[in-house]
C-alpha cells in the first residue's frame, strides 16, 4: 500500500493498472505464449495439410517430401512449449508485502511480454510456414525441380519464429522477483 | 479483404483448388498434338490418347471408331470430373460452379427448340445436348410453341428462369427470334455471373472479370459479325451487347452501327488488347478471326493458373477442357476425311 502512495498516480486508470497482480500478468503471458504459437501452426498445417491432400491424388510422389513443410510447421507449436515450460519455471512466491514492488512488477511484465513476443512470433511464422507450404505441394506436384528452391523459402519463414523465441528468451532471464 | 485470402481459402477450397491443378496438369501439350497430327486413322487416336487422362475412357470403345464416339468419351471425362468437385464443394464454391454449367443448359435449350422447328425428333435432339447441361424436364420443350409457354411449361423451374425476364414475347419461335433468344439469355446469364464474382470479391472477382469481359466482348463481335446483312436493326443489335466489358460502352455505340467487317476492325482497333489480335489478320480476312480469338482466351485462361486461392481455376479448367475437345474433334475429323494438311488450322495448342 505505501509503495502505489509513493508513486503518486494522478488518473485511476494507472493506479488500477499497477494494483493488478505481477502474477496474473505472468499468468497470462505464459498461456499467451503456448495457446497462440499451437494456434499459428494449428492454422499453418491445414493450410498445408489440405493442398498437399489433394496434390497428391495426381502425383502421390509428393507426399513424402512435403511433409516438411507440416514438420516445419510443428516446430513452432514445439517453440511455444519450450518458453512455456521456462517461463513457468521463473515463478517464484514473494510475501504480499513485497508483491506490489517495482522489482516484482517488473518480473511480472517480463514475464508477460516473454510470452506475447513469443505467441504472437509463432502465430505469424506458422501461416508463413503454411502459406508456402501450400504452394510448394502444387508446385512440386507440376514440377519437381522447383521442390528444393521453395523449400529455401519456408527456411526463412521458420526463422521468423526463431527470433521470437531467442528474444522471449533473453526477456524472461530478466524476470528476477525480490529476494525475501 | 482482399490479400487475405490465403489465410481461411484452404478450409473449403483447398483440397479442391488442389484436384483441379492435378488435373490441369493432365491436359495435352503440344508434343502430344504433334503425335496426334500425325496419325494415320482413328485407331491410331485411340491408341495415343490411352497413354493420357482419356485413357480409361477410350479403352473398351470397339473398332471401328467414329469421330463422335471420341468426342463423347472425352466429354464425359470433363463431366465426371465437374461432378466430382460441385459434390465436394461449399457455399459459394457450388454456385460458382454451378453457373459454369447454365451456358451450356442455354445451348441445349436452343439446340432443342431448332431441332423442333426444324421437325426433329427429339430422341435424338436430346442425345446430341451437351450433358453439362441437362436438367429434368428438358424433353418437354418440344412442346412449347412460343417464348412465354417455352417459359411458363419448362423454363420457370430451371435455374435460367431470371433470364427469361427480357425475352418473353408472344412471337412465334422461327430461326432469327431464336438466335436473339439465346443471345438475350446469353447475356443475362453473363451479367449475372459477373455480379456474383464482384460480389465474392478477391481475387476470385479480379480474374474472373477480366476472364468474363474477353467473353462479353468477343460476343459482341461475333453477333455485330453475323448480323452484317440480315434484317437485325441496330437498336436490337445494341440490346444484345452485355453491359460490362472493355467496350461498353462506346465501343458498342460504334459496333451497332457497323456494316461491314472492314468497319468492325476499324472500331476494334482503338483497343490495345484487340488490336494485337487483328493485327494478325490481314484485311478481309474473317475466317481466321475465330482461331484468333480462341488463342486469346487460351493465353487469358492458362494465366487464371498463376494465382493461388481463388475459384477462377476451376473456370479456366473447363474452359481448356472444352477447347482440348474441339481441338480433339478437329484433328480426328481430319484424320478421318484424310485431310492431314489442314489440321494446324484450327488448332489452339495450350501449353
Amino acid at each position: 500500500m505505501s509503495g502505489v502512495v509513493a508513486l503518486g498516480y494522478a488518473s485511476s486508470w494507472g493506479a488500477a493498472l499497477v494494483r493488478i497482480s505481477p502474477y496474473t500478468f505472468s499468468a497470462i503471458g505464459i498461456a499467451i505464449s503456448i495457446g497462440v504459437s499451437v494456434l499459428g501452426a494449428a492454422w499453418g498445417i491445414y493450410i498445408t495439410g489440405s493442398s498437399l491432400i489433394g496434390a497428391a491424388i495426381e502425383a502421390p510422389r509428393i507426399t513424402s517430401k512435403n511433409l516438411i513443410s507440416v514438420i516445419f510447421c510443428e516446430a513452432v507449436a514445439i517453440y511455444g512449449v519450450i518458453v512455456a515450460i521456462i517461463l513457468q519455471t521463473k515463478l517464484e512466491s514473494v510475501p504480499s508485502s513485497k508483491m506490489y514492488d517495482a522489482e516484482s512488477l517488473r518480473a511480472g511484465y517480463a514475464i508477460f511480454a516473454s510470452g506475447i513476443i513469443v505467441g504472437f512470433a509463432n502465430l505469424v511464422c506458422g501461416l508463413c510456414v503454411g502459406i508456402i507450404g501450400s504452394s510448394c505441394a502444387l508446385s512440386d506436384a507440376q514440377n519437381s525441380t522447383l521442390f528444393v528452391k521453395i523449400l529455401v523459402i519456408e527456411i526463412f519463414g521458420s526463422a521468423l519464429g526463431l527470433f521470437g523465441v531467442i528474444v522471449g528468451i533473453i526477456m524472461s532471464a530478466q524476470a528476477t522477483w525480490p529476494t525475501k | 479483404m482482399y490479400g487475405f485470402e490465403a489465410l481461411t481459402f484452404n478450409i473449403h477450397g483447398g483440397y479442391l483448388e488442389a484436384i483441379v491443378r492435378g488435373h490441369r496438369a493432365g491436359l495435352l501439350t503440344t508434343a502430344d498434338y504433334n503425335n496426334l497430327c500425325q496419325c494415320e486413322n482413328l485407331d491410331d487416336i485411340k491408341m495415343h490418347l490411352s497413354a493420357t487422362k482419356y485413357g480409361s475412357y477410350l479403352q473398351n470403345e470397339p473398332s471401328p471408331l467414329h469421330t463422335t464416339t471420341i468426342v463423347e468419351k472425352c466429354t464425359l471425362k470433363l463431366v465426371d470430373d465437374y461432378k466430382h468437385m460441385l459434390c465436394q464443394a461449399t457455399e459459394p464454391m457450388s454456385t460458382f460452379l454451378e453457373y459454369i454449367r447454365y451456358g451450356h443448359m442455354i445451348d441445349n435449350v436452343v439446340l432443342i427448340v431448332t431441332g423442333t422447328l426444324h421437325e426433329r425428333d427429339v430422341q435424338e435432339l436430346l442425345e446430341k445436348c451437351h450433358p453439362l447441361g441437362m436438367f429434368d424436364s428438358i424433353a418437354t420443350l418440344a412442346v412449347a410453341q412460343n417464348m412465354r409457354e417455352l417459359y411458363r411449361l419448362v423454363l420457370v423451374d430451371t435455374p435460367l428462369a431470371p433470364y427469361f425476364s427480357e425475352c418473353l414475347t408472344s412471337e412465334d419461335l422461327d430461326d432469327m427470334n431464336i438466335e436473339i433468344m439465346r443471345n438475350t439469355l446469353y447475356k443475362a446469364y453473363l451479367e449475372d455471373f459477373y455480379k456474383f464474382c464482384q460480389k465474392i470479391g478477391g481475387a476470385t472477382s479480379e480474374i474472373m472479370s477480366d476472364l468474363l469481359a474477353f467473353e462479353a466482348d468477343r460476343r459482341a463481335v461475333n453477333i455485330t459479325i453475323n448480323s452484317i446483312g440480315t434484317e437485325l436493326t441496330r437498336e436490337d443489335r445494341k440490346k444484345l451487347y452485355s453491359n460490362f466489358g472493355l467496350l461498353y460502352p462506346y465501343g458498342h455505340e460504334e459496333l451497332a452501327i457497323c456494316e461491314d467487317i472492314d468497319q468492325v476492325r476499324g472500331v476494334m482497333e482503338k483497343y490495345p488488347p484487340y488490336q494485337a489480335i487483328f493485327s494478325k489478320m490481314s484485311y478481309g480476312e474473317s475466317q481466321m478471326l475465330d482461331k484468333a480469338f480462341y488463342e486469346e482466351e487460351v493465353r487469358r485462361l492458362c494465366l487464371a493458373f498463376e494465382q493461388q486461392f481463388h475459384y477462377a481455376v476451376f473456370f479456366a479448367y473447363m474452359r481448356l477442357r472444352e477447347q482440348e475437345i474441339r481441338n480433339l474433334m478437329w484433328i480426328s475429323e481430319c484424320v478421318a476425311q484424310n485431310q492431314k494438311s489442314r489440321i494446324h488450322d484450327s488448332v489452339v495448342y495450350m501449353f
